[in-house]
């Protein structure tokens, strides 16, 4: 009943029609879905009628020109703003009522455009947090040094290691977080989003700053952090090496609104997109 | 942020100077070799040093300012007071050791009491609005207590506000402070709670709770988005801090025969804040010093009479001044040369 009722939400997404969810994923439960999201500041409407649904291990992309409104998208979907219209569901519960906090519970981790690591700590540290509700010990445990506190501090510590392996950072465990080259801080948030044990991966901009061996790097782990913890990704980037490279599907944003869905094929011969990014075609030019 | 060995280190090497210096002053106090200045000055040191220690954690640690940490030093003096007179005169506890320690708990539950009423509502905004609110509770505590009058008769407490006629032997007289208090307090209890509230805080830093605190201070928006709850743990830091402070002015209230209300001022609130500043802010080793030098110091001021509090601010802005120096930085690295590779190899990679 209620699956039949998502099913006739999703027909509501504008132009194409077409809902992003991979083949493979259609029998599953979508990790993510939102109907007709959006967020009004004072009376411009930053975004506008969002509407997409994620599979369960699906990678997306999210492109558009500069001030689309793809950070905001990301900011609604984790709750730093909250949304004026629209609804979100994670794996069907309602976020309505989520604070951020909450949505990294339920399970969306999230990387900064900028990056907002805890740069006066150490790396280890830095993953350490992402584990703060995987891995729990009390204050009290903490102060008395109780027993809990120091299994707890093994475990965070061994899955620290592991987590950082993805990356092959565990030799940098021990140097502080901001010190590191600009690649490695960008690897590292994705490393310590990840520690949440989130279902929805959402990376803002991971390959800015990288160069093109790093950036190829990047793409091989995206794809691996899919196969191995199987969560679904969903990225901005303005690299379109690496959006048509790995993402299964591509929404593309413009003014707020989204202007065309698809595969990457359908994505580049696209009438609207191409318009939006290098202006309206002349007839001399063609 | 230091390494974890490093930290380490640092962590034994307090503990381990002032467990030293505790024995040392034992055995001056033993010899009769200690000047009475000092002496009588030494359990106010504990008080402060604790002061210092929790006001850090707030300050340094969970990064808000708290203006009013005096306020909680009152409480926990009055009510360590009141504790200690009514478990004497009603219930004719005299080991002076367990009315102490009874005393001293019940004066960091009551303060913890008081910071969980300011933290609820205060800690969930976002900006300085903790330092206006505790600012504004320190006074209005001072003001409260020089208004209230609590008696003892038999096994029952007796309050007044505004009227100081009770039955029973009074334990506070409003605007008089609290009267012929039976001072219990001593420098070994005193020395137990700077170890304790050290233990406190240094555990709390570092440990999960910790971590959230100082991830919370660094950047809010990324701390939410891991799951923190940052509300939570400001409140953790700024309650553990109130409980502390509380239990410092317990022992400060047992040390004095008698203590007005007015002792607790804005004044006592901001020389905390400068024990902190001097000693680093998050440095909780340095506040440890601060606190001592900066108690003894006035003290050894007094032969400068009316000029006294001029040298000490003067002395403070000398310390800042070249404490920021860097030639006077690379002279101590010259002269310390083991620190020398230490420090510049932080620099460098700073």
């Amino acid at each position: 009943m209620s699956e039949t009722k998502r099913r006739q939400q999703t027909h509501m997404v504008p132009y194409p029609s077409r809902a992003i969810v991979p083949e493979r994923d259609l029998g599953s439960m979508p990790v993510l879905e939102c109907s007709h999201l959006g967020i009004e500041f004072g009376g411009l409407k930053a975004v506008d009628d969002f509407s997409v649904v994620m599979g369960r291990t699906e990678i997306g992309g999210l492109i558009g020109p500069n001030g689309a409104g793809k950070t905001t998208v990301f900011n609604l979907l984790t709750k730093v703003y909250q949304p004026t219209h629209g609804t979100m569901m994670l794996e069907g519960r309602d976020m309505g009522s989520m604070n951020t906090v909450d949505v990294s519970k339920a399970g969306i981790a999230r990387t900064f455009q900028n990056i907002r690591l805890f740069n006066n700590m150490t790396v280890e540290e830095n993953v350490r947090i992402g584990l703060h509700n995987q891995i729990r010990a009390g204050m009290f445990s903490g102060i008395f040094r109780l027993p809990r506190h120091w299994k707890a501090e093994k475990a965070q510590h061994e899955k620290t290691l592991e987590l950082l392996n993805i990356f092959d950072m565990a030799g940098m465990a021990d140097e502080r977080a901001g010190s590191l080259p600009y690649g490695a801080q960008r690897r590292l948030e994705i490393v310590r989003a990840l520690a949440t044990n989130p279902k929805l991966l959402l990376l803002d901009e991971p390959a800015a700053g990288m160069n093109p061996h790093e950036t190829e790097e990047l793409m091989e782990n995206i794809i691996r952090i899919r196969d191995q913890f199987q969560i679904a990704i969903l990225l901005i980037e303005h690299d379109m090496n690496l959006v048509m490279g790995i993402c299964e599907d591509i929404c593309v944003l413009n003014f707020g609104k989204i202007i065309a869905k698809g595969t990457p094929e359908e994505i580049q011969a696209n009438p609207a997109v191409i318009e939006a990014y290098l202006g309206k075609r002349k007839e001399a030019e063609a | 942020m230091k390494t974890k060995k490093a930290r380490l280190i640092t962590q034994t090497v307090t503990y381990a100077v002032l467990i030293l210096l505790f024995v040392i002053l034992t055995v001056m106090i033993n010899n009769k070799s200690i000047s009475r200045t000092l002496k009588g000055q030494l359990i106010p040191i504990c008080s402060w040093i604790v002061m210092a220690v929790s006001l850090n954690l707030v300050v340094g640690i969970s990064g808000e300012l708290s203006l009013g940490h005096a306020g909680f030093m009152s409480i926990g003096a009055f009510s360590g007071i009141i504790v200690s007179g009514w478990l004497l005169n009603g219930f004719g506890m005299e080991d002076p050791a367990l009315r102490l320690f009874l005393s001293i708990l019940c004066g960091g539950v009551i303060a913890g009491i008081f910071g969980v009423l300011i933290g609820i509502p205060v800690l969930r905004l976002r900006g300085d609005y903790l330092a206006i609110v505790t600012l504004a509770f320190g006074e209005i505590i001072k003001n409260v207590m020089n208004c209230v009058y609590v008696s003892v008769e038999g096994r029952s407490l007796n309050w007044g506000f505004l009227d100081g006629n009770l039955p029973g032997t009074l334990l506070l007289n409003g605007p008089m402070g609290a009267v012929k208090v039976k001072t219990i307090a001593t420098f070994g209890a005193g020395f137990i709670l700077v170890i304790f509230s050290l233990i406190v805080v240094l555990n709390l830093v570092n440990s999960r709770s910790g971590r959230a605190i100082m991830a919370a201070r660094d950047n809010r928006i990324a701390a939410e988005a891991m799951g923190i709850n940052i509300t939570k743990y400001k409140m953790m830091a700024f309650v553990t801090a109130a409980v502390l402070a509380g239990m410092a002015g317990a022992l400060y209230g047992l040390s004095m025969a008698t203590l007005l209300p007015t002792k607790f001022s804005f004044n006592e609130s901001i020389n905390v804040l400068v024990f902190v500043v001097l000693g680093g802010i998050g440095n909780i080793p340095g506040s440890i010093v601060s606190a001592t030098a900066l108690t003894i110091l006035p003290e050894k001021l007094r032969f400068l009479q009316n000029y006294r509090m001029l040298a000490y601010a003067i002395l403070l802005i000398l310390v800042m001044v070249l404490g920021n120096n860097p030639l006077l930085k690379t002279l101590w690295r010259r002269l310390i040369p083991g620190r020398n590779r230490e420090q510049t190899g932080e620099e460098m990679r700073a």
